[in-house]
């Protein structure tokens, strides 16, 4: 393999020899450059010390030409095939995406609202259409997706049992470590059951439930549908005439609706066995104590918050999971934009709902 | 520039399997530069694993590949890149990455070169385009919007990108009409004599083999039972040949 060159004769005439090829050119392109660049069109070239010449090559010389044939060139058939098949194709012109202007930009805005838009929309009608399956369903009784939705329910609930027993846990010591030394210093301890009691079961224990969940199964969840869109499954299941929504979307979303008060009650438990522990070691509250206690300072109430707060977050969290899922255009980008903005959504929906259960709910369950 | 009777690709004794399943029992293939080769078989026969194997995406079990003279593995990362780059591939379902459009689909090997000018990458992807006679407007596209078999020429110009010195193409022809795929095929050959670079192209289909006229290796029984011209594969007695020119 002969490295390429350009070598001056003695009438100043230019005379490329070697392998003028993408791969033998490439290393030595920093060099050759120049020398190409400072080529006047009277120059005369001899091209018959070429090895080899491909499209890249050829390109190279054309451009030190200022695109012409030079006046004087002396060359075999065979390459001025080659440079003639390039040359007749460097003038095509790929079309540019057009920059950006400000009429742009308010377009963009006017494209982001209207998008917005269409996010609402798109949400209401795949509610819309879940509330239609459910009453098909009702009349259908035999067309139930009971195995897709068992098999979600282990997916999302029984395989989640394990992080948020050990996240509600650590929460759970965490809190109680905290409040037991600041009431300590105020003489309050025994208000310890009353604080973990009522900040777990009715909000701690659903929102982290929440944003577990949210993180582990609303983004499987997504990317799960994207890629069946990517390797064209959701055309071939559609094709096969059996209803994407009602195998797809019904199950995820009834299971993790049902799925969801469960974890939050397993969460909350293991959160509270989590304080107790932690009360008892620094405080010597004893366990009989606490459990006695907790039901008297903690109204029940709570608990039906906190497993409503679940259930309902549930709901969310799977809609905007399958949401966001049938939205991914059959490409790597797309599939990436929408699982992230699926949890992101989801997260911030669930806060917000949290937020508006805290309002409507301020006078339910809390002892005066 | 056919005459040197250098090897591009040496196949020695490969054998490759998954878990219990054999799929190749000592494979034995030599392909010399400048050449055209068809690879068949029947369908599971192995020859996408052949092929996977020769590009280095797995490693066989037993046996030893060599890329134009060197083992395929020698070398450290550099140095495997290199080797990687003198050749181009075709996928079987085409590998385009899809959140790139179409001209960037094949200018991307060329930016990673780093060495080329973005003017200069956007003229060689219009000729690229050009040699797979498809239209410069055709760039803009994403591979989501393309047909079967734009989707195989852009592959195809995506894997003429570097100026491979050995293409390997996995059933090029294939989802096309019989009509297109010849007419893929004549192509292939176009590029093939124009470029003088050696092909080795997997089919199952006897009108690409007709159209191709070079040599036919028959993947059966896990090896290569033979690799000579389509005429004297004709006369070679075995089952699985007289079956495929049965039709
Ligand atoms: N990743 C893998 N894991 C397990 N088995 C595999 C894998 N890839 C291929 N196989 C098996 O290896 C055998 C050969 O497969 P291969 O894809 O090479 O066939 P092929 O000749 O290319 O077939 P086709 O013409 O249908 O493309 C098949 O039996 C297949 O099941
Ligand atoms: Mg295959």
């Amino acid at each position: 393999m002969a490295r390429p060159r350009l070598e001056t004769d003695a009438r100043g005439g230019l005379h490329p020899v070697g392998n003028w090829t993408l791969r033998e050119l490439a290393p030595h392109l920093a060099d050759l450059r120049p020398q190409l660049a400072k080529v006047s069109r009277k120059t005369p070239w001899r091209l018959n010390g070429i090895e080899r010449l491909d499209s890249f090559g050829a390109m190279l010389l054309w451009q030190s030409w200022g695109r012409d044939w030079p006046r004087e060139l002396e060359i075999s058939e065979e390459l001025r095939a080659v440079i003639a098949a390039v040359t007749a194709h460097v003038g095509l012109r790929l079309p540019r995406i057009s920059s950006f202007t400000p009429l742009d930009a308010l377009v963009l805005l006017g494209a982001t609202l209207l998008s917005f838009m269409r996010h609402v929309l798109d949400f209401l009608v795949l509610l819309g259409q879940l509330v239609l399956d459910l009453l098909f369903l009702c009349r259908h009784p035999r067309l139930w997706p009971l195995r897709e939705i068992s098999a979600n329910v282990h997916k999302v609930g029984v395989k989640a049992m394990p992080v948020s027993a050990l996240v509600g846990f650590l929460i759970g010591v965490v809190l109680s470590y905290l409040s037991a030394m600041q009431m300590k210093a105020f003489g309050v301890e025994v208000y310890l059951v009353d604080i973990l009691g009522l900040g777990i079961i009715r909000e701690l224990g659903p929102v982290l439930v929440a944003l577990l969940v949210a993180g582990r199964s609303g983004s499987a969840m997504t990317a799960q549908l994207g890629v069946m869109r990517v390797t064209e499954e959701l055309d071939a299941l559609a094709a096969m005439g059996i209803s994407r929504s009602i195998r797809l979307v019904l199950p995820k979303v009834l299971a993790l609706t049902l799925v969801m008060p469960l974890l939050v009650l397993w969460t909350s438990a293991v959160a509270l066995v989590g304080g107790m522990l932690s009360a008892w070691i620094q405080l010597g509250t004893s366990f009989a104590f606490f459990l006695e206690s907790l039901p008297q300072v903690v109204p029940i109430a709570n608990l039906y918050i906190g497993v409503g707060k679940g259930a309902v977050f549930g709901l969310l969290i799977a809609m905007v999971a399958c949401h966001f899922g049938l939205r991914i255009r059959p490409n790597t980008e797309s599939l990436a934009a929408n699982t992230t903005a699926s949890v992101v959504t989801a997260i911030t929906t669930v806060i917000l709902v949290d937020a508006v259960f805290a309002v409507v709910l301020r006078n339910v369950g809390v002892p005066m | 520039m056919r005459s040197t009777a250098e090897t591009v690709v040496d196949v020695r004794g490969v054998v490759s399997r998954f878990g219990d399943n054999l799929v190749l029992d000592g494979v034995d293939l030599t392909i010399g530069a400048d050449e055209i080769v068809a690879l068949v078989g029947g369908s599971g026969s192995g020859k996408t694993t052949l092929m996977r194997h020769i590009i280095g995406l797995s490693r066989p079990v037993a046996g030893e590949i060599f890329l134009f003279g060197e083992p395929l593995w020698a070398g450290d990362y550099l140095e495997q890149q290199a080797r990687r780059r003198r050749f181009g591939v075709l996928f079987q379902q085409g590998a385009l990455f899809s959140a790139l459009n179409v001209g960037d689909n094949i200018a991307f090997p060329l930016r990673e070169l780093k060495v080329v000018r973005e003017k200069e990458v956007r003229e060689l992807v219009a000729y690229k385009l050009s040699m797979v006679e498809l239209e410069p407007e055709h760039a803009l596209l994403m591979p989501a919007e393309l047909s079967g078999g734009m989707i195989k020429r852009v592959a195809l110009a995506r894997a003429l990108a570097l100026e491979p010195e050995l293409l390997l193409l996995d059933e090029p022809t294939s989802g096309l009409d019989p009509e297109r795929s010849v007419a893929f095929v004549h192509l292939i050959r176009r590029l093939q004599r124009q470029l003088g670079i050696t092909v080795v192209l997997v089919t199952h289909d006897v009108a690409t083999l007709n159209a191709l006229a070079g040599r036919v290796a028959v993947l059966a029984d896990r090896r290569v039972i033979s690799a000579v011209s389509l005429e004297e594969t004709r006369k070679v007695r075995h089952p699985f040949i007289e079956r495929f020119f049965q039709y």
